[in-house]
């Protein structure tokens, strides 16, 4: 399996996810820089990491949407690549057009770093089937704007088609989302957007490693922890 | 609205710039002429205390400053200290208390921008941030304002730029009701055979002008930082700069990436006095000239004067010498980064700080005089008288010792403080082994197998108000206890001198006791200072707030898979006390929460047997025997052993049954060099023997079981209310 990750300016956990790709696949993956209007052929998964992509001025997210790059990454996701985003890579995928809904300042009005508990909602995903249905992780959070939102229909039609793949559990829901929603994947299923961040729960060192099962199931190896 | 260059200098204009009658002097005897408007802008910037440091540079001095690992120490933008394996931490504390009152957001995040600048300008990836705050009483009108304003600007500036906070303090007082302290501190990792520096080599060099353009925001900032504050307050809100960490980001990976390349001769960040201070840094250092033409500055607004320009302390901008062969090349890294690249002047071999504008020139000064001979004070001072002292026996014991506890633990100053750290992003970088919440933050190096850094920040302001020295001994302590406690060699520190107004004897003397005291300290403990940075005039109105010496340490763990945590006891673990009973109640938490009254000295810090305690506490989490550490400080063995167990979750049965003295003096007492430590039971007469023989005080105190905190009749309380008290102020006082 060979990944990518995408880096653009303001973006801050990309050497995280970078760290983390390495780690669990053996392989560094090749970054990839905001003007770059390409991917190598054979790449199988596109990482876009948390951060404050340029500043996250105008709206978070708004303008990495339109930088030439994610062209590139709309026609790989359109070949059926894997696409992950995480934090602002989220918020970047759905101002993109990429995944339904919108993502609006947390409830707090604060920004929120703490660990919470995630429900994996949909296990037989190709991000996931490292876990099982049902199954509650441990994940940090670092955000201000991850109150997810989307109108009753979209919201009633990705609950009906397991687009929701990651749900905020234990009443730890940290920003007030939408039926508890910290991850959603669209309905072709090879893009995932979320808010946690698995990468900073990989290793000993991290105080756990719930996160690796969605690395590990992305970049198809054996979820081993570390 | 430009004042022209050519303005009459009056002994008005002369004064609202800060500058006294005798220094207005020693300019006109220094350049035998009267100053251009922009010359006497350039003076006040660089003459002003926050630059100059005319008040505290001859007791500065006195600190002791060389170690063995100590690669740079103070006079540069941040001290670096050696960490093995060609590594080195880079890192300083700055405060930035007189803008965060007047904006507290923009007042915080730029201080915390400028201190990460601080770092990064020497070549150093930042990997660590620690904010001390204090604040006013939380019933004044202004407090909760100021808090939730500094709290988000830290946070919104540090997030974004990506360093893990790891650290600080939050405190109440209303000594800090009219000036509140925002102390920012950052850490960061470089090679040793990589670090830059400022000093200027070479004629005829180009001088560059990075990252952003110069706006009319900051102007006078660090002369405002130099005065004390009245009604007048609101009109200075334009001396606060306004922080952009989109840009600091992309400044700081452009930098790093330009340094790599070897074009980098001299570089400094521009901080306080912008332009004028990070030029005549340069030249000085260098012993060379400076030349700057402002035609070539990029600007962010239109027909800005020479005045202007000299003085904004915009932020994200860098100054820098560079080899002009590799011009070429910083320009294309700095271009794919979006940030300006200017050459805005050369070095010269005239020792002249050269200012052209419009084609004119408009400054004309002695590059060296202007930084070495600012003006250096001899300031009169007087010696705190101290207090009597304040024999347990003389205070009285509470009623109820559960209500005590409960009080304490739930109370402005001791509760935790999640509800602020909550909003600092603590995990970034993957490498935070300890968060906030225990005794020091610490983070692995991740180029290396096993090595982490402990960070702690530290100090006592209502011991240094009762006795300056012995409080100032106290703040190294304390900080170099929390991160032995974690298992770290403490390696060096920085100092944040938050103090009144010099100029009144009783405040000098503040700082003069207290400085005495960190130096003595320093010396016993081989913990020197390696940066730092003063700031006085913290009054309004003529009062002034505490002194408050903030201390930050740094500390060297070899093997993190061996580091003690506050949270980490398990169940059937003995606890230890290590050092001497408690019988210390003046100037005590106790006092001031319980009793309601301040009185007393503050304890005397044994330098001998906190170093003595210190070591054998660190051998024996080295050697694996302890499961759980934290020191013992304000609120004394009472409050460490609520706070260990709200950090497990996990109760504990204590007998104070070997010890002698009041129950309420060995609970609350504030006595100094003290830890508890959990080891498991079969450990404890190992290391009980280990102790006996190191010299060390040794106490049992119980067991680690239940879910209740039980000491002798005393004290009978659940954890779990405990953990309701501790959690509840603070949301309940913001929310």
């Amino acid at each position: 399996m060979k990944s990518a990750v995408v880096q653009l300016p303001g973006l801050n956990r990309d050497r995280d996810m970078i760290a983390a790709l390495t780690k669990i696949s053996g392989k560094a993956p090749v970054t990839v820089w905001q003007t770059e209007t390409e991917f190598p052929d054979d790449i199988d998964l596109i990482v876009i990491p948390g951060g404050f992509s340029y500043g996250d001025y105008l709206r978070c997210g708004a303008i990495a949407a339109r930088m030439p790059i994610m062209q590139a990454i709309k026609e790989k996701a359109d070949k059926g690549v894997k696409v992950l985003g995480v934090c602002n890579g989220f918020q970047i995928l759905v101002e993109a057009g990429m995944l339904p809904g919108a993502l609006m300042r947390n409830a707090s009005l604060k920004f929120v770093c703490k660990e919470v508990k995630l429900e994996v909602v949909n296990a037989e995903t190709d991000f996931t089937r490292a876990y099982e249905k049902g199954q509650i992780i441990r994940c940090p959070v670092a955000h201000h704007d991850g109150n997810y939102f989307a109108d009753a229909e979209t919201l009633a039609s990705m609950e009906g088609n397991g687009q929701i793949v990651f749900r905020y559990a234990e009443g730890t829901n940290p920003n007030g989302s939408l039926n508890d929603i910290a991850g959603v994947m669209n309905s072709r299923g090879n893009v995932l957007g979320m808010m946690p961040h698995p990468e900073n729960l990989i290793e000993a060192a991290h105080g756990g490693s719930d996160g690796r099962g969605l690395f590990a199931s992305a970049l198809d190896v054996v979820a081993a922890a570390a | 609205m430009t004042i022209p260059n050519s303005i009459a200098i009056t002994p008005e204009l002369v004064a609202s710039h800060g500058l006294k009658p005798d220094e207005y002097q020693r300019i006109l005897d220094l350049i035998g002429r009267e100053p251009t408007f922009t010359e006497l802008g350039i003076f006040s910037a660089m003459w002003n205390e926050h630059c100059s440091y005319k008040s505290s540079k001859k007791w500065l001095r006195t600190l002791p400053t060389k170690g063995p690992r100590v690669i740079q120490g103070p006079g540069e933008n941040a001290g670096v200290v050696d960490i093995d394996d060609g590594d080195c931490v880079v890192f300083k504390m700055e405060s930035h208390n007189h803008p965060s009152y007047i904006e507290p957001y923009q007042g915080a995040a730029t201080g915390v921008g400028g201190i990460l600048r601080d770092v990064f300008t020497m070549g150093a990836r930042p990997i660590a941030a620690m904010n001390a705050l204090r604040f006013g009483a939380p019933d004044h009108p202004k407090t909760k304002h100021l808090v939730s304003g500094v709290v988000a600007g830290v946070g919104g500036y540090g997030n974004s730029f990506g360093v893990p906070t790891v650290g600080g303090e939050v405190e109440f007082d209303p000594r800090y009701n009219g000036n509140i302290l925002v102390n920012a501190f950052a850490a960061g990792l470089a090679r040793t055979d990589a670090i830059f520096y400022s000093k200027a080599e070479g004629v005829g060099l180009p001088v560059v002008y990075l990252g952003a353009k110069t706006g009319r925001d900051g102007v006078g900032g660090a002369t405002m930082a130099s005065a004390e504050f009245d009604e007048s307050i609101e009109e200075k809100r334009p001396t606060v700069q306004v922080g952009d960490p989109f840009t600091e980001k992309c400044l700081l990976e452009a930098c790093l990436e330009l340094m790599a390349t070897g074009a980098v001769i001299a570089i400094q960040d521009m901080g306080a006095a912008g332009l004028t201070c990070s030029a005549v840094e340069m030249g000085a250092k260098g012993d060379l000239g400076i030349e700057l033409d402002l035609n070539k500055v990029p600007v962010r607004e239109d027909r800005m004067s020479a005045y202007e320009m000299m003085l904004s302390e915009s932020q994200e901008r860098m100054l820098m010498v560079l080899k002009p062969e590799k011009e070429e090349e910083a320009e294309a890294i700095f271009v794919k980064w979006g940030l300006d690249f200017a050459i805005v002047g050369k070095t010269t071999d005239d020792l002249r700080f050269r200012i052209l504008h419009e084609g004119e020139e408009v400054a004309n000064l002695p590059i060296k005089e202007l930084g070495d001979q600012a003006p250096e004070y001899d300031r009169p001072w007087i010696q705190s008288n101290g207090r009597a002292p304040l024999p347990a026996s003389q205070v009285p014991a509470p009623a109820d010792y559960n209500a005590a506890l409960l009080k304490l633990v739930g109370s402005p100053n001791q509760s935790s403080r999640r509800w602020v750290w909550e909003q600092y992003d603590t995990l970034i970088q993957g490498n935070s082994l300890q968060r906030p919440g225990g005794d020091a933050g610490v983070v692995r190096i991740d180029t290396h197998p096993s090595k982490a850094l402990a960070f702690s920040s530290d100090v006592t302001p209502r011991y240094v108000e009762a006795d300056p020295y012995e409080g100032g001994k106290q703040a190294v302590a304390e900080c170099w206890r929390n991160l032995v406690a974690t298992g770290a060699e403490p390696l060096a520190a920085t100092d944040n001198l938050n103090f009144g107004n010099p100029e009144k004897p009783e405040i000098m003397g503040q700082l003069v006791g207290a400085i005495k005291g960190i130096g003595e300290a320093c010396t016993a403990l081989d913990f020197p200072i390696v940066s730092g940075n003063v700031s006085l005039y913290n009054e309004t109105n003529g009062v002034a707030i505490l002194p408050t010496p903030t201390i930050a340490g740094v500390g060297l763990l070899p093997d993190w898979q061996k580091m003690a945590r506050i949270g980490s006891a398990r169940e059937g673990d003995k606890l230890i006390m290590i050092g001497a009973d408690g019988s210390h109640l003046g100037s005590s938490v106790y006092l001031r929460d319980i009793l309601d009254t301040i009185d007393g000295p503050p304890p005397a810090v044994d330098l001998a047997a906190e170093r003595r305690h210190g070591d054998f506490v660190r051998s024996i989490i080295r050697n694996g025997q302890v499961t759980a550490c934290h020191d013992i400080s304000s609120g004394g063995l009472v409050l460490a052993l609520a706070e260990m167990a709200m950090a497990s979750g996990k109760g504990s049965k204590v007998s104070l049954s070997e010890q002698r003295g009041p129950a309420h003096a060995l609970l609350f007492g504030e006595d100094q060099a003290r830890y508890v430590i959990a080891v498991p039971a079969d450990l404890a007469n190992f290391v009980q023997a280990n102790a006996e023989s190191a010299g060390v005080p040794f106490r049992p105190l119980g067991t680690v079981s239940g879910d209740r905190l039980a000491i002798d009749g005393l004290i009978d309380v659940p954890v779990a209310e405990l953990v309701k008290a501790h959690e509840g102020w603070f949301p309940t006082y913001m929310d």
